[in-house]
C-alpha cells in the first residue's frame, strides 16, 4: 500500500482558515491530478502532502505512515517543480546523484543509479552539462530523473509542463504517461490545465476556494459535473448555461428559457419531479445539434477550428455556443434550428449550484 | 555622431587626468632626490629617478635611530598582513552563515535582527569607539592584534550579513524546496548548493572588506596598540613625525607602498568585481 490519504486536513495563515476538512485517499498507483484555477489551494494541499508547509489541523499518511510531523526527506516523496528548480552550480549528474549523495549512499552506487536514470529518460550524453546549458524540456526531464532516481513511494508534480511550449508540453504529457504505466508508482499531480487532467489522471480532484468541489474520474468529471464550478471548470469551450424551468411538452419535457422554448430529447425519467422548480440548464457545446425538428435559433458568429467549428447562437434569450462539424457553412444573421441531447444535459439548483440530475 | 564620440573622449581624459595627476606627482616625486625637490618643479619629471626613498620609506633610516626600529614601514605590512587576514576570512565567512540563514531559514525574529545588523551598518564607528574599547579591554585584549581583528569583525560583520543576505533572497524558493526535499539540512545546503551560488558575491565581499580593513586608521590606532600598529598608523607616524627636513620622496614613497596591495587585489579580481556587482543586479 503506496497511497496517500488525507484525513480531515485544514490550512490557516495567521488566523486565516483558508482550507477545511480537507479529505482524499490516493490509492496505491493512482495518477491523481488536483485540478483547480490560481488560488484553489492545489498547491499547498502538495505542498502539505510533501512536508514543505505544515498542517494546521488533521494528519496525512503516506504509504500506511503517519507523516504529519515528519519532514519532507523522511516522507519517502520526491517532487518536480514547476521551474525545475535544478541547482545550477552543479552538472546534470550531481544534480540527479545530490539526493543520493545526501542520504550516504556510496559514490559507486549513485553513479550506477544516475547512469540507469539517464538510460531511462534518453538523458545520458546531456550527464555532465550544467542546468543552463539545457533547453527547457531537457532540463525538465533532469528534474524528473532527481525524483526518479530516489524510488520514492509517491510523486509530487507542481505543475511541471506550464513552462513548456504547447507542443512540448503534449510530447512530455504522453511521456509522463507512459512512465506512470511503466513504473506503476503513486503520482499527486498538479495543474490548472485540463488537458493534462483529462489525458493524465486516473482520478480528478476539481478544487475552488480551498475546498473539493469533485473528486472523481476523468469521465465523471466532465460527463457528471457535481455543480456548476466544476462544469464551467472543465471543458472548452465552456458549458453553456441557460436559466429557467423544465414544463411538460406533451409526452416529454421541455426547458423554458423564459423567452421561448427548448425541446429536451430523451431527459431521463427522473427529471419529471423537476418540473415547474426554476434550475439551470448545462449543455456542453457537443450537446447542441442542428436538427429541423429543434427549436428556433440565430446565427451569431461561426469559428472554424479546422477539425470543429464552434457556432455561437441566440437561443430562448440566451447565447449559446454549439460544436458541429466544418462541412456546413453558417452566416452570420441567419436563421438555424437546434436541438439539446437530453440525455447528456446536466441541471443545476440555481441557488447553490449543485447538479440536480 | 563623431563630435558625440569626441567630446565623450574628451570628458574621459578629462576625468583620468583628474584623477591621475595626484598619482603621478607622487610617483615622480618618490623617485626624485631631495634636492631635486628643492629646487625644481613638482610637475617636472625626475632627472635622475632612483628608488632609494622607496628603500627607506620600507626599510626606515638607521642611521637616524637607535635600537632595532628604523622607522620603516616593513614591520607594520607584517601587523598589517596579520590583522587582514583572520578579520577578512572570519568577517565574510560569518557573514555568509548569517545571511544564509536570515534569508534561507524561517527563524524567530530574524527580521528584527537584520534590521539591528542594519543599524549597526549606518552608524558611525566614532560613536561607539569608547564602549569597544571597554569591551576589549574587559576581554583582556586591548592593544593587541586579536583586539583589533575583534574589532574589525564586529565591524565588518554587519555588512558582510547585508550583502549575502540580499543575495541569498534572490534565490528561488523552489530551488530551496527542492534541497529540502533531497534531505539538505543546513549545512548541506549551505555548503553544497547556496555557496557555490554566491561566488560573485564573496568575491566582491571579500574584495570590498580587504580594502576597508587594509586602508582603515581609526580602528588600527584606537585598539591596536604597539604591537597591533597596522600600516596606516605607521605611515601616519612616518610621515607627521620627523626631524628636520621634511623628507617628501620618502613620504611619497610609504604612501604609494601603503596604497599598493589595495591596488593590487583590485587590478587583480576587477573582473571578478564587476561580475559580482552584475550579479546583484540581475536575478537568476
Amino acid at each position: 500500500m503506496n497511497g496517500v490519504e488525507l484525513r480531515g486536513v485544514t490550512k490557516a495563515y495567521a488566523g486565516l482558515t483558508v482550507m477545511k476538512d480537507i479529505n482524499l485517499e490516493i490509492e496505491d498507483g493512482a495518477f491523481l491530478v488536483l485540478l483547480g484555477p490560481s488560488g484553489c489551494g492545489k498547491s499547498t494541499i502538495l505542498n502539505m502532502i510533501a512536508g514543505l508547509e505544515p498542517v494546521t489541523g488533521g494528519s496525512i499518511h503516506i504509504a500506511g505512515r503517519d507523516v504529519t510531523e515528519l519532514e519532507p526527506d523522511e516522507r519517502d516523496i520526491a517532487m518536480v517543480f514547476q521551474s525545475y528548480a535544478l541547482y545550477p552550480t552543479m552538472s546534470v549528474r550531481k544534480n540527479i546523484g545530490f539526493g543520493l549523495k545526501i542520504r550516504g549512499m556510496p559514490k559507486a552506487d549513485i553513479e550506477k543509479r544516475v547512469d540507469e536514470i539517464g538510460e531511462l529518460l534518453q538523458i545520458t550524453p546531456l550527464l555532465d552539462r550544467k542546468p543552463s546549458q539545457l533547453s527547457g524540456g531537457q532540463q525538465q526531464r533532469v528534474a524528473i530523473g532527481r525524483a526518479l532516481v530516489r524510488e520514492p513511494s509517491v510523486f509530487l508534480f507542481d505543475e511541471p509542463l506550464s513552462n513548456l511550449d504547447a507542443k512540448l508540453r503534449a510530447d512530455m504529457r504522453v511521456e509522463l504517461k507512459r512512465l506512470h504505466e511503466r513504473l506503476g508508482r503513486t503520482i499527486v499531480y498538479v495543474t490548472h490545465d485540463q488537458i493534462e487532467a483529462m489525458t493524465l489522471a486516473t482520478k480528478v480532484v476539481v478544487l475552488d476556494k480551498g475546498s473539493i468541489q469533485q473528486a472523481d474520474t476523468p469521465e465523471n468529471v466532465y460527463r457528471r459535473p457535481a455543480n456548476k464550478f466544476v462544469a464551467s471548470f472543465v471543458g472548452a469551450p465552456t458549458m453553456n448555461f441557460i436559466d429557467g424551468k423544465l414544463i411538460q411538452d406533451g409526452d416529454g419535457i421541455a426547458f423554458d428559457g423564459g423567452s421561448g422554448q427548448l425541446p429536451l430529447a430523451s431527459l431521463p425519467t427522473r427529471a419529471h419531479d423537476l418540473i415547474g422548480q426554476p434550475v439551470t440548464l448545462g449543455a456542453r457545446p457537443e450537446h447542441l445539434m442542428f436538427d429541423d425538428l429543434g427549436a428556433n435559433a440565430r446565427v451569431l458568429l461561426a469559428e472554424p477550428t479546422g477539425p470543429d467549428q464552434y457556432v455561437r447562437l441566440a437561443v430562448a434569450g440566451s447565447e449559446v455556443t454549439a460544436r458541429t462539424g466544418p462541412e456546413q457553412h453558417f452566416s452570420s444573421g441567419t436563421d438555424a434550428r437546434i436541438m439539446i441531447d437530453g440525455a447528456r444535459v446536466s441541471l443545476f439548483d440555481p441557488e447553490s449550484g449543485r447538479a440536480v440530475l | 555622431m563623431r563630435y558625440n564620440r569626441l567630446a565623450l573622449y574628451a570628458m574621459l581624459g578629462i576625468a583620468a587626468l583628474m584623477i591621475l595627476a595626484p598619482v603621478f606627482i607622487m610617483v615622480s616625486t618618490s623617485l626624485k632626490s631631495m634636492d631635486e625637490i628643492r629646487d625644481g618643479s613638482i610637475f617636472a619629471l625626475p632627472a635622475e629617478p632612483n628608488f632609494d626613498a622607496w628603500g627607506e620609506a620600507w626599510f626606515g633610516d638607521c642611521t637616524q635611530t637607535v635600537g632595532e626600529d628604523c622607522g620603516g614601514l616593513s614591520s607594520s605590512f607584517l601587523t598589517s598582513v596579520k590583522i587582514v587576514i583572520p578579520a577578512l576570512f572570519l568577517s565574510v565567512g560569518l557573514g555568509a552563515v548569517t545571511g544564509y540563514a536570515l534569508a534561507a531559514w524561517k527563524m524567530r525574529g530574524a527580521n528584527l535582527m537584520f534590521a539591528a545588523l542594519l543599524v549597526g551598518m549606518f552608524i558611525p564607528p566614532q560613536v561607539t569607539l569608547y564602549p569597544l574599547i571597554i569591551m576589549v579591554r574587559e576581554l583582556g585584549i586591548f592593544g593587541s592584534i586579536p583586539g583589533l581583528v575583534l574589532v574589525h569583525v564586529i565591524w565588518g560583520v554587519a555588512f558582510t550579513t547585508m550583502m549575502f543576505r540580499n543575495f541569498f533572497k534572490t534565490v528561488p524558493q523552489d530551488l530551496l524546496k527542492a534541497a529540502r526535499i533531497d534531505g539538505a539540512g543546513f549545512w548541506p545546503l549551505f555548503w553544497h548548493v547556496m555557496l557555490p551560488l554566491s561566488l560573485p558575491i564573496l568575491g566582491v565581499a571579500m574584495i570590498l572588506q580587504f580594502t576597508y580593513i587594509w586602508n582603515d586608521f581609526l580602528l588600527g590606532l584606537t585598539f591596536g596598540g604597539r604591537s597591533g600598529q597596522p600600516m596606516t598608523v605607521a605611515l601616519n607616524n612616518l610621515v607627521g613625525s620627523q626631524f628636520g627636513e621634511k623628507e617628501y620622496n620618502v613620504d611619497m614613497a610609504a604612501t604609494m607602498l601603503t596604497a599598493l596591495p589595495t591596488l593590487a587585489v583590485y587590478l587583480l579580481s576587477g573582473r571578478l568585481f564587476v561580475r559580482g556587482i552584475a550579479a546583484g543586479a540581475v536575478k537568476g
